[in-house]
């Protein structure tokens, strides 16, 4: 019996520097590919930041929005980013609490693509601003009664939280990536690597003090994440507009942004398990259960689409009515109903069956979901905006339509370019899976084999005893 | 100075505080000369009724009246809180608008609003196949519960205890929540830098008179509290030919239209069934209309009118 013992130790510690190996081995290490890849994304961020230095020295009026459509491409793109942060909490947060063990390979990036898409989220508005030098009035004169200072708190406190919720469950692999990768990497590195690492130093404290931690943030961000997305919607539903005078929109805001953002986290396991080899540790079980997540959140989602639709269709009360025409079958018919039945109705058929949560299939369905979840944010604020009250008469034709150009173009790819830069550069800097969750879940595997061996073991004992 | 050089331009976009300090003291003779200039054409020698700030109606050489002009712009504080025991209210006659859109076009000359902005517009409206068109002149309501300043996030835009709301445009952020949230499509927004003349700049700024203008800012009718001071009537108002506009004191109980008829607001509103525009919304407005019934001039023609539409847009887009 000890001898077994021995043998799955030195089994284990095997397994453990390998799973070390496997996670460590494509950081700092740049392939020409990741060279191109990288310089090309700069090149779009660095385009977009200049043309946004352009807009603030011109004006807004470089862009296509005008006095009637005054919300764009900027706004809607904000809704969508914060939609996307959204993910992070979902299989983060949620499958921890639940404590289920599939997870543990897709819990870092989630929380990075939370963190990221939050960051670029919050720049959006401030892209939007007519005066960006007057940031500081929304301290000196803030009030609490605009959304606006809602959103400003719920983000900020969601964005301290998931940075939080990222970092923590990090400590460990930074510490492991300054014990290992001492040798080859560059002094920054190392001095990241020290000054993150907080001093962690594997003790039974460090743990006890660390998993507090985690599961007070694990609780408390839940929370959080559904308050943000809810008072996004508010800044809508908060006006009288048709279209955004609705009472569901909290709710439908937050469905709609864990329908995209759980999406998102789909395509991140697999952009990830492509270019870091991770298919041992992201297997298609992961994009089986991901894939039936993203199935039951878009079931959810089309429910609030019957609510926000079918509830004022029926009715056809004459404002809102107009607008809902021009949806059904107006100029914007044939983009509703692509978004209604090309995106939530095909990828919820899809995802039903089980070959359609294979890897490949999942990550086709959460491309189409993802990019719609993004124009539907657009044709949720647009349209709204070109049917106001009063008819739109007598003004300059660019005024009674709508359609970014290419300066909001540029600067909303800088911004995406942006997102996926951080992410790149994050996952080059540090572990992208998350090294001692994979380990531990390894050991708890191991353990129940162990236990179901040792039955195994006693049974055929009793069966050799019993003949 | 008065060509627009990019160095130019930034240099006020990023000191125009210091701009606003100077211009109070050097530029007081350029503002005599500049507003003299643009009044002489519209009232000199004429004899006008006017509102005084204590309320009474009086009649007055015009001339008198530009003196007042070059009185500093109220301060900050005080353009906040409005003019003490004022209650202003306007009311529109609708069966005495003609379209001319006359009220445009002096709301436009007092503010030096840019042709692409109407603070006072008049729109050709339809409330059904059945009945007939008519003129629709729409400044700001001024809502008693305005929508727009509710959701502002710096207090930029504010109700005042005389009922105007307004704009300080040295602290909008520019986001244009209110221009979202109002259902009136009332409000501009600043896209460009402003297209001002250095005489026009030179005014010190008061969030009475709306400018000079701010790239990035909003903008809108403001009711024109700095001549309603002066006892003046609002541009609009002076300007209607028809008599169509009246301006008043809902404490006063008195409203007064360009032709100098000053009536009883309650009794006006009763006996012409005035009624305010979508009153569901809950918005209040402080701008009542009197139905179109009875008119003595021909109908709008809705067709001939999208045709002017199309004008207006060639027109437009010469201008830009």
């Amino acid at each position: 019996m000890e001898k077994k013992n021995e043998h799955t130790t030195v089994t284990n510690n095997n397994n453990v520097e390998s799973i070390e190996n496997d996670f460590l081995k494509p950081i700092g290490k740049y392939s020409p590919l990741n060279r191109f890849w990288i310089g090309f994304l700069l090149i779009i961020v660095v385009w977009g930041a200049a043309i946004y230095i352009r807009q603030i020295y011109f004006g807004l009026g470089t862009t296509a929005m005008r006095n009637y459509v005054s919300w764009g491409l900027y706004i809607s793109t904000f809704v969508f980013f914060i939609g996307i942060s959204h993910s992070g909490t979902l299989v983060s947060a949620i499958l921890r609490i639940t404590n289920k063990e599939w997870r543990r390979p897709i819990t870092r990036s989630a929380e990075l693509l939370t963190w990221v898409s939050l960051l670029f989220g919050g720049i959006m508005p401030i892209i939007d601003m007519g005066r960006p030098d007057r940031i500081p009035n929304l301290v000196i004169f803030g009030r609490l009664q605009s959304p606006l200072l809602w959103d400003i708190i719920c983000i900020g406190t969601y964005f301290v939280g998931s940075s939080l919720f990222l970092y923590l469950p990090m400590i460990p692999d930074i510490a492991l990536c300054r014990d290992r990768l001492s040798g080859n990497a560059t002094r920054l590195r190392k001095w990241i690597y020290r000054k993150l690492s907080l001093g962690w130093q594997d003790t039974p404290g460090n743990w006890k003090r660390l998993e507090k931690g985690m599961h007070v943030m694990t609780i408390i961000i839940i929370p959080i994440a559904v308050s943000v997305h809810t008072v996004v919607g508010y800044i809508f539903a908060m006006t009288l507009r048709p279209g955004w005078n609705s009472t569901v929109f909290g709710p439908y805001f937050v469905a709609g942004a864990l329908y995209s953002g759980s999406a998102a986290v789909v395509l991140i396991m697999a952009a990830f398990r492509r270019m870091y080899h991770l298919e041992k540790y992201i297997t298609k079980k992961q994009f089986n259960y991901m894939g039936q997540i993203v199935l039951a959140l878009t079931l959810i989602y089309a429910y609030f689409n019957l609510n926000e639709y079918a509830v004022p269709a029926y009715k056809m009360a004459s404002s809102e009515g107009f607008l809902l025409h021009d949806l059904f079958s107006g100029s914007y018919s044939s983009v509703f109903w692509i978004l209604q039945l090309g995106t939530v109705l095909v990828p919820a058929i899809i995802l039903a069956f089980p070959k359609g949560r294979t890897p490949v299939m999942a990550s086709i369905v959460c491309i189409i979901i993802v990019i719609g979840a993004w124009v539907k944010r657009y044709i949720i604020v647009i349209p709204t905006l070109l049917h106001p009250y009063l008819p739109i008469q007598k003004v300059p034709i660019e005024w009674s339509q709508y359609f970014p150009n290419w300066v909001e173009w540029s600067i909303t790819f800088g911004a995406l370019a942006g997102i996926f830069l951080v992410i790149t550069l994050f996952a080059k800097i540090f572990p992208i899976v998350s090294i001692w969750e994979v380990k531990e879940g390894r050991e708890i595997e191991e353990k129940y084999e162990q236990v179901d061996n040792a039955i195994k073991n006693e049974k055929e004992n009793v069966q050799v005893a019993t003949s | 100075m008065q060509k627009n050089t990019p160095d130019n331009e930034r240099r006020k976009f990023l000191k125009s505080s210091v701009a606003t300090i100077t211009a109070g003291v050097i530029g007081g003779s350029v503002i005599n000369s500049f507003v003299s200039c643009n009044d002489k054409g519209e009232t000199q020698g004429e004899k006008v009724k006017v509102l005084t700030p204590d309320g009474k109606l009086v009649e007055i050489n015009s001339t008198h009246l530009q003196h007042e002009h070059n009185a500093p712009p109220v301060s900050n504080t005080e353009a906040r809180k409005g003019i003490p025991g004022k209650k202003f209210v306007m009311v529109i006659d609708l069966a005495k608008c003609d379209g001319c859109g006359e009220c445009t076009k002096a709301c436009q000359k007092m503010h030096f609003t840019p042709p692409d902005r109407e603070w006072i517009k008049v729109f050709t409206m339809q409330d059904n196949e059945k009945s007939a068109p008519y003129y629709f002149p729409k400044p700001c309501f001024h809502c008693d519960n305005p929508p727009c300043t509710k959701v502002c996030p710096v207090d930029a835009t504010f109700k005042r205890q005389d009922g105007i709301v307004l704009i300080d445009n040295e602290r909008c952020i520019g986001c244009r929540f209110c221009m979202v949230a109002c259902p009136y499509s009332t409000r501009f927004f600043n896209w460009d830098r402003p297209e001002e003349s250095a005489a026009e700049k030179m005014v010190p700024y008061s969030p009475e008179q709306s400018f000079p203008r701010k790239v990035g800012t909003v903008e809108k009718c403001d009711f024109c509290p700095h001549v309603m001071r002066e006892g003046k009537l609002p541009a609009c108002v002076t300007g209607c030919p028809m008599g169509a506009i009246y301006m008043g004191d809902e404490n006063e109980n008195a409203v007064t239209n360009s032709v100098g008829v000053t009536v009883q607001l309650s009794k006006l509103l009763e006996d012409n069934a005035a009624y305010r525009y979508l009153e569901e919304l809950g918005t209040k407005p402080r701008v009542y209309y009197l139905p179109p019934k009875n008119r003595k001039y021909p109908k709008p023609d809705m067709n001939n009118d999208k045709e002017g539409e199309k004008k207006n847009h060639n027109h437009e887009s010469m201008n830009m």
